[in-house]
């Protein structure tokens, strides 16, 4: 039985609508002492069923240990967003590739990280979830995947001037608690 | 924040889940959110106030 009611589920379907490009959610589990691995399954297998454009990828964090530290993840469940960057695949040098090398050769060098069949570059958003994303977390979930698929930031000129201002890598985490 | 820079990396944390974590941040209430282990914010702030007391430390200019 869907964990989203009929009338959410409609909602959703209508706002995952206006997304721009495909959306990948990198999910990261382990087939044991994972309490909450299964729950998070089933809530993330709620939303490809509404967009066409949202995939799951399944990952053992065991068994693709570097899969996994390509990302900085160390435990399950965790979720790791990606979007389909369709302006590298034009040849643009990664715009928003942070991390570093440019598009072609991360297309290359990284077999995680094929050019899509169509046109693309998978591209991390650097998102993540640690722990199922139930309650309000659906919530910050949705609402990541639709910056991901290219929604535009919701947040102030004055903010996003001083958030660009950032000159060295950092780390975020913001904790918070099923409700 | 992570969509506008590429220097920053966001966690969403349940901390239930991960007590080890809850601990290591000294996480006593939530929200809280916790920058490079330096900066602490507990509680929910406007967002210009939230972005400019979360950052601060990590930019050369305003």
């Amino acid at each position: 039985m869907s964990l989203v009611s009929p009338a959410d589920q409609q909602k959703l379907r209508e706002v995952f609508a206006e997304m721009t490009r495909p959306v990948r959610l990198v999910f990261f589990t382990q087939t044991l002492e994972c309490e909450t691995c299964p729950q998070t399954k089933q809530i993330l297998d709620e939303l490809p069923p509404l967009s066409d454009k949202i995939a799951i990828e399944e990952v053992n964090l065991i068994l693709d240990g570097d899969r996994a530290r390509h990302y900085g993840i160390d435990r399950a469940p965790a979720v790791a967003i990606e979007y389909l960057n369709l302006q590298d695949a034009q040849g643009a040098q990664g715009a928003e590739g942070a991390q570093g090398a440019p598009s072609a050769q991360t297309a290359a060098g990284h077999p995680e990280h094929p050019v899509h069949p169509v046109h693309g570059v998978w591209t991390d958003s650097r998102m993540r979830f640690l722990g199922a994303p139930a309650g309000y977390e659906f919530i910050s979930l949705v609402q990541a995947v639709l910056l991901a698929g290219g929604r535009p930031s919701t947040l102030s000129e004055n903010s996003r001037r001083h958030i660009a201002a950032v000159d060295r890598p950092v780390v975020m985490n913001v904790f918070t608690t099923p409700t | 924040m992570a969509f506008v820079s590429p220097n920053i990396t966001t966690y969403a944390v349940e901390a239930t889940e991960f007590p080890d974590l809850a601990r290591r941040f000294r996480v006593s209430g939530v929200p809280k959110t916790v920058v490079d282990e330096e900066v602490e914010i507990l509680g929910a702030l406007p967002e210009e106030v939230f972005v400019e007391q979360a950052l601060a430390k990590f930019t050369s200019h305003n």
